[in-house]
């Protein structure tokens, strides 16, 4: 290995600026301060560490004036002031609709999709992943890797070709044909694992502690992956008009990705780049693996790990890494966490495509179908402004809805049998 | 009984650099105790002072998380492994 030469390449040996605005990583649990490099665990209580930053002052003209992708935020990430001109997917600024039609028939006033399937392999798993990349080609690691579950698979492969550089992907073998081939196509190496998600997940740990350069996206380099989904928020801001919306409800896997959007928020806040007004977010689960809605429910602080059994893959970690500070996030901004069955999620992605023509994959089923129990319940109000996301592309995830939806008739090729069809 | 235990890269500080120990136990809490025998210190960093396992380490006997077993109290089988891994890895 290893685990000292890892070690040894830590910032020191980096360039200067190698991490743009960011000075160092801090643990989220007990506040020890770590230099920045290859670490993602504290090294006292084993919190999660997070990138902390000296932002000095940041316009919004600065910001307008970048490129059309997630690098218009440089000074917001661990990223250097030239990220752009390294190749990678250059993902992000994906449409933010206004779902004027989704909202009529929930009886909502005012209601957007951040449709992050727009993504280059559509997903919001780009965001990540080229943050991640930046980290591991500033830190001299050769290899990016990652457990996954599908997505995050498509984004690594991807932007390890791009960046000319090797992949190894690690997968549950019982994943969806779709998010299987799409990984495989890019040539990196991929590796089907006979178990699910979480059991691929401590594979990765293990193999992460071991090898010499090895870029675990989301293990090793996870506090500077985890930013990536910042941009989420500030996309989501900046598309408004500089505006936060009053709710967002967003899916929860490890959770990571929600506590971003707060923090991403939070900040937007505190450099006067918007006006710091209140917001409410709400955290969308499958039955099938919610734990962080059901210890949300019991009012516990700690999430109870689960055994995935769900169509939404994307979203079934059993274990997830930050279900405490979702359930922390969620409280203190007066949103919740919520589950829905995989029936609710499949009329979920019906929902969002026969309204707005978005076709989401599961895991948007998730947030579509958790935004509409949700008006039910009355925990979220349908009169203030609300931003739902969708984190990926139904294509990804066909089998969900392949025996729901069809030919309306299969008829000859002749205009007596479209007429005796009944069609019109 | 003799068990071999993965030890993660912030704990081979006290394993002197070694990733794989072999210490005695039959069951997850006496190879914990047998760990901290052999290496003094590592036990605190693994379970809370209440004797809890902490809030952000795994332990897994083979590829079974203790906290779907019997937790501390999970059997160590014969010529199985027992991990210790941040809970903080990967997850999307």
């Amino acid at each position: 290995m290893s685990a000292s030469t890892l070690e040894s390449t830590d910032c020191t040996t980096a360039r200067p600026g190698a991490f743009g605005n960011a000075i160092g990583l801090v643990c989220r649990a007990c506040g020890t301060e770590q230099e920045l490099g290859p670490h993602y665990a504290c090294i006292e209580c084993f919190g999660p560490l997070e990138v902390a930053y000296d932002f000095g002052t940041i316009t919004r003209e600065q910001i307008e004036a970048g490129p059309k992708s997630i690098w218009r935020y440089q000074p917001l990430l661990p990223v250097p002031a030239d990220i752009a001109s390294f190749p990678n997917t250059d993902p992000g600024f994906t449409r933010l609709v206004k779902a004027d039609n989704l909202a009529r028939e929930l009886g909502m006033k005012n209601l957007w999709v951040k449709d992050d399937s727009g993504n280059p392999t559509h997903s919001f798993k780009d965001r990540v992943v080229a943050v991640a990349l930046s980290a591991a080609r500033e830190l001299g690691m050769k290899v990016l890797a990652c457990p996954s579950t599908g997505n995050l698979a498509n984004a690594v492969a991807a932007a390890a070709a791009r960046a000319g550089i090797k992949s190894v992907v690690f997968i549950p073998e019982n994943l969806e044909r779709p998010k299987i081939l799409t990984t495989a196509v890019y040539g990196g190496t991929l590796v089907a694992v006979r178990g699910n998600y979480d059991d691929v997940n401590k594979l990765a740990s293990e193999i992460a502690g071991e090898e010499e350069g090895w870029a675990f996206v989301n293990v090793n380099v996870r506090p500077y992956y985890a930013e990536g989904s910042k941009t989420l928020a500030y996309e989501t801001a900046e598309q408004l008009g500089w505006r936060i919306p009053e709710q967002i409800v967003i899916p929860v896997a490890s959770g990571s990705q929600l506590t971003k959007v707060d923090k991403g928020l939070t900040e937007l806040g505190k450099l006067g780049l918007v006006e710091a007004t209140p917001y409410k977010i709400f955290g969308a689960q499958a039955t099938g693996c919610s734990p962080v809605a059901q210890a949300f429910r019991d009012g516990h602080d700690v999430v109870r790990p689960v055994k995935p059994d769900t169509i939404a893959k994307s979203l079934a970690i059993g274990n997830p890494a930050d279900g405490p500070y979702v359930l922390d996030t969620c409280r203190r901004t007066g949103g919740a966490v919520e589950d829905v069955s995989d029936d609710e999620v499949r009329d979920g992605i019906q929902l969002l495509a026969r309204t707005e023509g978005i076709f989401a994959e599961t895991a948007g089923g998730v947030t579509i179908a958790t935004l509409k129990k949700i008006i039910a319940t009355g925990q979220l109000d349908p009169e203030a402004e609300t931003v739902v996301f969708n984190t990926g592309d139904g294509l990804k995830t066909l089998d969900a809805i392949a025996d729901r939806v069809g030919p309306a008739a299969t008829i000859d090729p002749t205009y007596p049998a479209f007429t005796a069809a009944n069609l019109v | 009984m003799s068990v071999s235990v993965r030890i993660p890269t912030i704990l081979r500080t006290y394993t002197k650099g070694d990733s794989e120990v072999t210490v005695e136990g039959d069951d997850v809490a006496s190879v914990i105790d047998a760990l901290e025998a052999s290496y003094p210190g590592i036990k605190a960093r693994v379970v809370d002072e209440t004797g809890a396992i902490r809030r952000f380490v795994n332990v897994y006997v083979g590829t079974e998380d203790i906290r779907f077993a019997e937790g501390l109290g999970t059997t160590v089988p014969t010529g199985q492994q027992v991990s210790i891994i941040p809970a903080v890895a990967g997850g999307c």
